[in-house]
């Protein structure tokens, strides 16, 4: 079974400092929804509200259509998944996994056989009698998702659960625990700064900053169509210009951004808000939709000097410099794209990879 | 020894380890073990004027333990009263120390998880201060508090609760409430370095998988803190045994501790080798009750140390 879950108006404010600033959203009943954020953003208080740990200062959390005002983090249907997961180092693991059948009274036998089920659910079968401190990383992660999991909650949270592991591992969880959410049909809140894991895994994201909800969206929403500066500048790597419009007819827009001819940038229905000619923005471009020009007429073009290159295998992080601004340029490492670093490159993108944005804060490197 | 000592070398350079090796024998054999030895040497002998020491009356002999097993009497029956006094010293200090447990447990608790840095500085601080009195005035304050005509007497007399003066001297209240109060901090201090490394997530995790406030400390922090529970109910239960001051002062006039006999032993009584046999018996019987203890509850002297 699973159960919605809205956000209604929730603030959490610690004396003069807003944890979270006005936060409205609804998370359907099976989801695999994520908040994506930078640390101290206000991500893991909204979990702690949704969890109990942390009652909203002012709004309301409800679960399944009820107020959870008053409902203490043992009452509500959720499970969370902690950070250092909380394994208890003292109990074996069929024990760990058992804790919460324990603490409802339920019978040691019949503990035992829900234990050895959950440990086939995560492909540890027979190894209930170790202690936690035997097991590696990844199979902790599992243990902590079976404990969770054990009397069956609506609602699975997770809080960083993979940033302990390694680059190798994590990126195994990620398909795993996607897998794992499939076949348990749970509503899974996950919570992380990581975006390689937001976008991978969930059906739905919403990036944070500074208590507030950027933007809700699934994860080409998010990457392709940023509706804030932020959330273009957080969700994976952007050149920023700063750049004035100069004509907007509802399809395109005329943007001067001081690299010689003005750009040529498509608006997006699913973008931020129209801008005016006159107005001011930021002008984003990813590294991947910069390209060589091919011949000298291509739209959206502008001459760059070469300044440096980062190999890493199948693509190639190199920084071009137009008009003294330092613009990255991610190209396949396809053996057709060499760049000449003594003589000026021609560089252009596609109106419709071109995003411009009121100016706003942009995330720290 | 040797490997011990060059490592410390290897650390801390020759002038320090001299020094620390120094340091640590005259503190464990000159003031810990030396004294003992002599004390376990005194109990074997016999009580002999100082002419007839290291004559030929002057050997090895059971007879002080003998003593206390079967006191003057010719040879059956029992020394029921030592017996008795020793007996009912070990149970009044089991009672106080496991008063002092449960006082004591919320209180680290609360230290440890619940308040924050500069708070819990000062709750310690005010823990503490009081210690900076002297044990026995300490003791002579309780005296005064529990009285016939003390605070706690006049308060509940004055609110109506009891018409004539409770003899809380005689009751033996003041003297448990006084060795409660003396070593009060041995008993905090262990449980909240305890309880103080255990992963606050442990306890939200508990939360979280539905257990009660009751189930979260009993099945997660206490199991976690049992070592520092060990550790603080055995130096609580070894000073409340061999306490003296509190006992001579707020003890009733009728009921002895068996650190009081020691003390009558070797002072008005002049007989040392008794004194060292009583103080023996009360060390062995101590350390006897604290390893079985410890048994029962298969706590390690290794997790005690931490």
């Amino acid at each position: 079974m699973t159960k919605e879950i809205s956000l209604e108006h929730v603030w959490v404010e610690f004396g003069e400092f807003t944890a979270v600033h006005k936060a409205n959203l609804n998370i359907a009943g099976g989801e695999f929804f994520s908040f994506l954020g930078p640390s101290g953003c206000g991500k893991t208080t909204l979990l702690r509200c949704i969890s109990g740990f942390q009652e909203p200062t002012r709004g309301k959390v409800k679960i399944g259509g009820q107020d959870m005002r008053g409902v203490g983090p043992n009452k509500r249907p959720t499970a969370l998944i902690f950070q250092n997961l909380a394994l208890f180092p003292l109990r074996s693991i069929a024990d760990n996994i058992a804790f919460p059948l324990e603490v409802r009274g339920v019978d040691k036998k019949t503990r035992r056989k829900r234990a050895d089920e959950l440990l086939e659910l995560i492909a540890l079968p027979g190894q209930g009698d170790k202690k936690v401190s035997e097991l590696s990383g990844g199979q902790k992660q599992r243990v902590a998702i079976a404990r969770a999991l054990a009397v069956e909650p609506d609602i699975l949270l997770l809080d960083e659960p993979l940033s302990a592991l390694d680059l190798k591992l994590r990126q195994h969880m990620r398909t795993e625990l996607r897998a794992i959410q499939k076949q348990v049909g749970l509503t899974f809140i996950y919570i992380t700064h990581d975006q390689g894991e937001a976008l991978t895994m969930s059906d739905r994201i919403a990036v944070m900053n500074k208590g507030k909800i950027e933007q809700i969206g699934d994860g080409k929403a998010i990457y392709d169509h940023p509706t804030t500066s932020f959330v273009a500048s957080f969700v994976g790597e952007n050149n920023v210009l700063e750049g004035t419009v100069l004509s907007n007819d509802g399809k395109v827009m005329q943007i001067d951004a001081g690299l010689g001819t003005p750009f040529t940038v498509e608006n997006h229905p699913a973008g931020g808000p129209a801008l005016a000619p006159g107005d001011a923005c930021h002008l984003f471009v990813r590294p991947e939709a910069l390209r060589l020009s091919k011949d000298d007429s291509a739209i959206n073009q502008f001459e760059t000097n070469f300044v440096t290159e980062e190999f890493e295998g199948n693509m190639r992080h190199i920084v071009m410099n137009a008009s003294g601004k330092d613009l990255k340029l991610s190209l396949i490492n396809d053996g057709t794209n060499a760049i000449d670093a003594s003589a000026p490159v021609k560089l252009d993108f596609a109106p419709e990879m071109g995003i411009a944005l009121k100016p706003g804060e942009l995330a720290s490197a | 020894m040797r490997d011990l000592f060059y490592d410390l070398v290897r650390r801390n350079g020759m002038a320090v380890s001299i020094y620390l090796m120094l340091a640590v024998s005259l503190w464990v054999f000159i003031l810990i073990i030396l004294p003992q030895l002599t004390m376990l040497d005194y109990s074997f002998r016999f009580n002999l004027p100082p002419a007839k020491i290291g004559g030929p009356e002057d050997v090895y002999t059971l007879e002080q333990y003998r003593y206390f097993f079967q006191g003057s009497g010719a040879s059956d029956g029992f020394n029921t009263l030592d017996i008795g006094i020793l007996f009912k010293t070990l149970l009044a200090a089991v009672f106080v120390t496991v008063f002092d447990l449960i006082i004591c447990y919320p209180v680290a608790f609360v230290l440890a998880k619940s308040s924050s840095g500069a708070k819990a500085r000062l709750l310690v601080l005010a823990l503490i201060v009081p210690y900076w009195i002297n044990e026995i005035l300490r003791a002579f304050a309780f005296r005064i508090l529990f009285g016939a005509t003390g605070v706690i007497n006049e308060t509940g007399m004055g609110l109506g609760l009891w018409d004539t003066p409770i003899d809380f001297i005689r009751q033996d209240v003041a003297l448990y409430a006084g060795l409660a109060y003396a070593y009060i901090l041995l008993m905090i201090f262990p449980l909240y370095n305890a309880i103080e490394s255990l992963d606050r997530n442990q306890i939200e995790a508990a939360r979280d998988m539905g257990a009660n406030w009751w189930q979260v400390h009993a099945k997660v922090v206490i199991p976690y803190a049992k070592p520092g529970i060990a550790s603080g109910m055995t130096m609580v239960f070894m000073l409340t045994s061999g306490a003296l001051a509190a006992p001579q002062i707020l003890g009733g006039p009728s009921n002895l501790w068996f650190t009081q006999l020691v003390y009558q032993w070797f002072n008005s009584g002049g007989n040392w080798p008794r004194g060292s046999a009583y103080a023996m018996v009360l060390l062995i019987v101590c350390i006897a009750l604290v390893l079985l203890v410890m048994r029962l509850f298969k706590v390690s002297i290794g997790e005690i140390k931490q």
